[in-house]
């Protein structure tokens, strides 16, 4: 194979994870906008998807699975917020964070004790392991095109969601400004269940779509978080499209790392772009600068 | 607080000095000194868990990369006392070092001399590194807030995690094994050897009664107060003439020395470490911990963390190890955000008839 | 909005040159600041002499605690100058302008809501102190003696603002107006030469600033001068030896309370400044 190609061998694969790595930042963005809290449970999200998807397919058809689980993870979000964040709107944002980390390990647990540590995967949608197809003289499978489609029409759905209809603009409107949201009749609360059931519903899809390629395993969900907030902040923390393209980035930066570094150092690389962009540019490549900040309280 | 200021202040360092002693007492009378092994390891975590008591009770930065301190000092210590240096014993360097005991001559297993460097050297090799890390990654670190500086730390151990994990002078996946006692002072010696058992329960016991009162004249000083004034309004603490960036991370150093020098104890002690020592996991157990004590009382974290640790070390939790400190994590903030022994405190005073100023002010308002 | 404005012939320093030989304790100098779009203090100009009560009055967002947070260091001024004693500080952190001798209160008041009201004082005497970690730690000797010079002072300090016997309550027990006041005992515990006060008066009830009018005059014949911003005209005209009045971040007019009062832009600016915003807060 010659060199331009295998480039774009890694680079699509890149993509592949990139967008999944996307769909955990949109799904972190969601929420925080909704309600400032930063979910580091949202991995989990992606691994609940992908084990029930693959518990139910024993029964029913593949697409009714992912169906079914997405829908189910939705609820589990909605839960999440309606038993623990509704009533600590108040805590401080480090007790949010302790909580989420609480909720990320115990979801694991359950998981673990739920199925078992075993490794599963959901049978590719169309075609096998070894079925591909070429595209511009690469070969990839056709599940790559799935997670990229899949992840593609979410996306923009969400887009035409939040920017075109009256609930998706209500929750727009509650992250910019609860106050005047409130006062225009807008029921937050509930704004915050939605985003948090949207959020998991989100990292369900991303969870089927990538389970035959990546599998599905119980601990998954912490590097998954890690990396989507990497890809969070790198497009701007609060703006769920630009998330996107973070998104891209950190996939394909991983994807080439593994490339030129020893496999041992795989995700150091990821993790000091996450550290020098925290450092360098905290409001993302995207973001402006955060104003001034004299506001106490 | 009112409490505290009526008893005498050395009072609760006697009177856990005496929970210490009779519990030693208790295990020899039982026949089960063997527990003593984990019941040190868990005084030696709990040095980390007050370090973040400190750094993020008091001064309100999170830190969810502690651990990476812990494993930074452990294994330093570990390698340079481990690593044969030999090939350095002849050049003029390695001769001056030997002469100052640096580097000391010993023999390894398969009895072949080897040179290593002495574990008090290495203990400062340890700190000194673990004081460049700190500011290295406080220094930027500490201008974040709240997400992202729980991000960025998280990030920092992750990083470390890895690179222990990857590399081969740290021994990979496996860690490093048959690290040698560390002889502090005439028969003082931290060792994990069964004949030393109880003198290495009390070592660590001492270490950690003098790391607390040092602490809490800290926190009972100017410096405290800055502390917890950067906490609650660090705008305000700014205006009035406390340099917070500095503070921030002066206490960030501190609570890293704590968790390095915990490591480096620790390593000694068990003769060993791994690579988890360094991971995520690992870390937010101490966040957790911390949470779990009330996370700015000094002694709540101190006896929780020691509590919950050995009992874990100890297997009480059998598979659900994990899912305890998730499920704890999540009931004790929700439930009781200050600590399970600030109520417990209060129903105690209650009890006891004993009141609190701002409590008679409640009643009477 | 206006440069012309802050150059009127109107607002050359009028009462200054009266007291030329004397070295204003704080000079701003055309000092400029946006936000994004929006100016929030465009090119204002003032001194403070030293002894002075100064008024910093203007409608809301004519840009009054813009200006304070520059002076403070709490913002960097884009363009101008800002000096204290003859000594540039613009584009100093707060605590080196704290340091320097300025110190402030908030709007909302900001005190350590984990403390007791004696440790918020406290607080203040934090650079008139020396021990650092290490000292603090061992109790090294000298230690004890400090602290308690610390608590001293910073009782004397309750005493002035009369809240002494509510020392050991917790600070998030007390109401707002006695909180004004922790926060005032606290701001004059780091012996300020300057202190700056933001709406000191607001939320406080008639009896409460009288006692606040009497307490800022007890300050300034300890000798520390105060710069003002305040709502109350009645309170300013009062208290004032001088006022800078700012409209839409432009000084419009400066002088002693009598001038001001008379004077037919800040009349107009007022009046037309009140039906202005009601007209324009329709509008939106």
């Amino acid at each position: 194979m010659d060199p331009g190609n295998l480039a774009l061998q890694y680079f699509l694969s890149g993509i592949t994870k990139g967008s999944i790595y996307a769909v955990v930042a949109i799904g972190f963005n969601l929420i925080y906008s909704a309600t400032g809290v930063l979910n580091f449970a949202q991995g989990e999200f992606v691994m609940l998807g992908g084990m029930v998807a693959v518990t139910l397919a024993q029964f029913v058809p593949l697409p009714v699975a992912v169906a079914g689980a997405i829908l189910a993870v939705a609820v589990v979000g909605c839960l999440l917020e309606l038993l623990f964040f509704r009533k600590l709107r108040h805590h401080s944002i480090l007790h949010l964070i302790i909580i989420t980390i609480g909720l990320s390990i115990v979801i694991q647990e359950a998981a673990l004790h739920l199925w078992d540590e075993k490794v599963r995967s959901l049978p590719y949608f169309t075609g096998n392991e070894i079925s591909s197809v070429r595209v511009f003289g690469a070969a990839i499978s056709p599940q790559v095109l799935w997670v990229l489609g899949a992840v593609g029409v979410s996306v923009a759905g969400l887009h035409v969601f939040l920017r075109y209809t009256l609930k998706g603009r209500a929750m727009r409107a509650c992250s910019s400004n609860p106050e005047a949201a409130m006062l225009a009749g807008i029921n937050i609360s509930n704004m915050r269940t939605l985003a948090f059931g949207l959020s998991a519903g989100l990292g369900a899809l991303a969870g089927c779509v990538i389970s035959p390629i990546t599998m599905t395993h119980y601990e998954m969900g912490g590097g998954l978080a890690i990396k989507g907030f990497a890809a969070a902040i790198l497009g701007g923390l609060g703006n769920p499209m630009a998330a996107v393209v973070g998104g891209l980035l950190v996939g394909v930066l991983e994807a080439a790392s593994v490339r030129y570094l020893p496999a041992a150092y795989n995700d150091v690389s990821a993790f000091a772009m996450l550290l020098l962009v925290v450092f360098v540019r905290p409001h993302g490549l995207f973001g402006a600068p955060a104003g001034a900040q004299v506001r106490e309280h | 607080m009112n409490l505290m200021r009526r008893i005498p202040p050395l009072l609760p360092f006697l009177l856990c000095a005496g929970v210490m002693v009779s519990l030693q007492q208790l295990m020899r009378a039982t026949g089960t000194q063997y527990c003593l092994t984990q019941l040190t390891m868990s005084l030696y975590y709990a040095i980390v868990v007050m370090g973040l008591c400190l750094l993020m009770g008091h001064a309100g930065q999170v830190s969810l990369g502690h651990g990476a301190f812990f494993a930074i000092g452990g294994y330093t210590s570990a390698v340079l006392t481990t690593h044969n240096f030999s090939a350095w014993g002849h050049s003029s360097l390695g001769g001056w070092l030997q002469q100052g005991r640096v580097l000391i001559a010993k023999e390894d297993v398969f009895g072949n001399a080897i040179l290593t460097v002495s574990p008090w050297a290495a203990f400062l090799a340890a700190m000194l590194l673990t004081t460049l890390v700190a500011l290295l990654i406080g220094y930027p670190a500490l201008r974040l807030r709240g997400h992202y500086l729980a991000m960025a730390t998280l990030g920092f151990g992750l990083i470390v995690s890895k690179l222990l994990v990857g590399s081969t002078l740290t021994g990979a996946a496996d860690g490093i094994n048959g690290v040698p006692p560390w002889p502090l002072a005439g028969s003082l010696t931290v060792t994990g050897k069964t004949a030393a058992r109880v003198q290495n329960y009390y070592i660590a016991c001492a270490l950690v009664l003098l790391l607390l009162l040092l602490l809490r004249n800290l926190l009972r000083s100017r410096i405290g107060r800055a502390l917890q004034a950067i906490h609650d309004r660090e705008t305000a603490a700014n205006a009035m003439g406390i340099n917070t960036a500095a503070y921030k991370l002066k206490v960030f150093l501190l609570s890293a020395w704590l968790a390095a020098l915990a490591g480096v104890f620790f390593t000694h002690f068990t003769g060993g470490i791994g690579p988890s020592e360094a991971g995520a996991f690992k870390s937010v157990r101490y966040v957790a911990l911390a949470a779990a004590g009330g996370m700015a009382n000094l002694w709540g974290v101190t006896v929780v963390s020691t509590a919950l640790n050995y009992a874990s070390l100890r297997g009480w939790f059998g598979s659900l190890d994990n899912a305890v400190f998730g499920i704890l994590l999540i009931v004790i903030i929700t439930l009781a955000p200050q600590g399970p022994l600030k109520p417990l405190g209060a129903w105690l005073r209650r009890i006891l008839g004993l009141r609190n100023l701002s409590e008679e002010r409640l009643e009477r308002s | 909005m206006n440069p012309a404005l802050s150059s009127t012939p109107f607002a050359s320093d009028g009462p200054s040159t009266a007291s030329t030989a004397v070295q204003p304790l704080l000079e701003v100098e055309n000092v400029r600041r946006s936000f994004g779009g929006l100016v929030a203090v465009d090119g204002v100009s003032f001194r403070v002499l030293p002894g002075q009560i100064k008024g910093l009055i203007g409608p809301n967002g004519a840009g009054k605690t813009t200006l304070f947070n520059l002076v403070c260091g709490l913002l960097r001024p884009d363009a101008g100058r800002i000096a204290f004693q003859g000594r540039p500080i613009e584009g100093w952190k707060p605590y080196r302008i704290a340091r320097a001798g300025i110190s402030r209160t908030f709007q909302n008041p900001s005190l350590f809501l984990q403390m007791n009201v004696l440790e918020n004082v406290m607080v203040g005497r934090h650079r008139r102190a020396r021990r650092g970690f290490l000292g603090c730690a061992l109790r090294l000797p000298g230690q004890a003696a400090e602290e308690r010079a610390i608590r001293q002072a910073a009782m004397q300090q309750l005493e002035v603002v009369g809240l002494a016997h509510l020392a050991m309550f917790p600070a998030g027990s007390l109401p707002f107006g006695q909180r004004r006041l922790v926060e005032l005992a606290r701001a004059l515990a780091t012996e300020p030469r300057m202190l700056l006060l933001d709406e000191p008066a607001s939320g406080l009830n008639t009896k409460e600033k009288e006692d606040l009018a009497d307490l800022i005059r007890q300050i300034r014949d300890r000798g520390i001068t105060l710069l003002l911003v305040e709502h109350d005209m009645s309170l300013v005209m009062r208290l004032a030896d001088e006022i800078v009045v700012l409209h839409h971040g432009a000084r419009i007019a400066e002088g002693p309370p009598q001038v001001i009062q008379n004077d037919p832009t800040v009349i107009n600016v007022y009046l037309g400044g009140n039906l202005d915003h009601a007209t324009s807060s329709q509008e939106s």
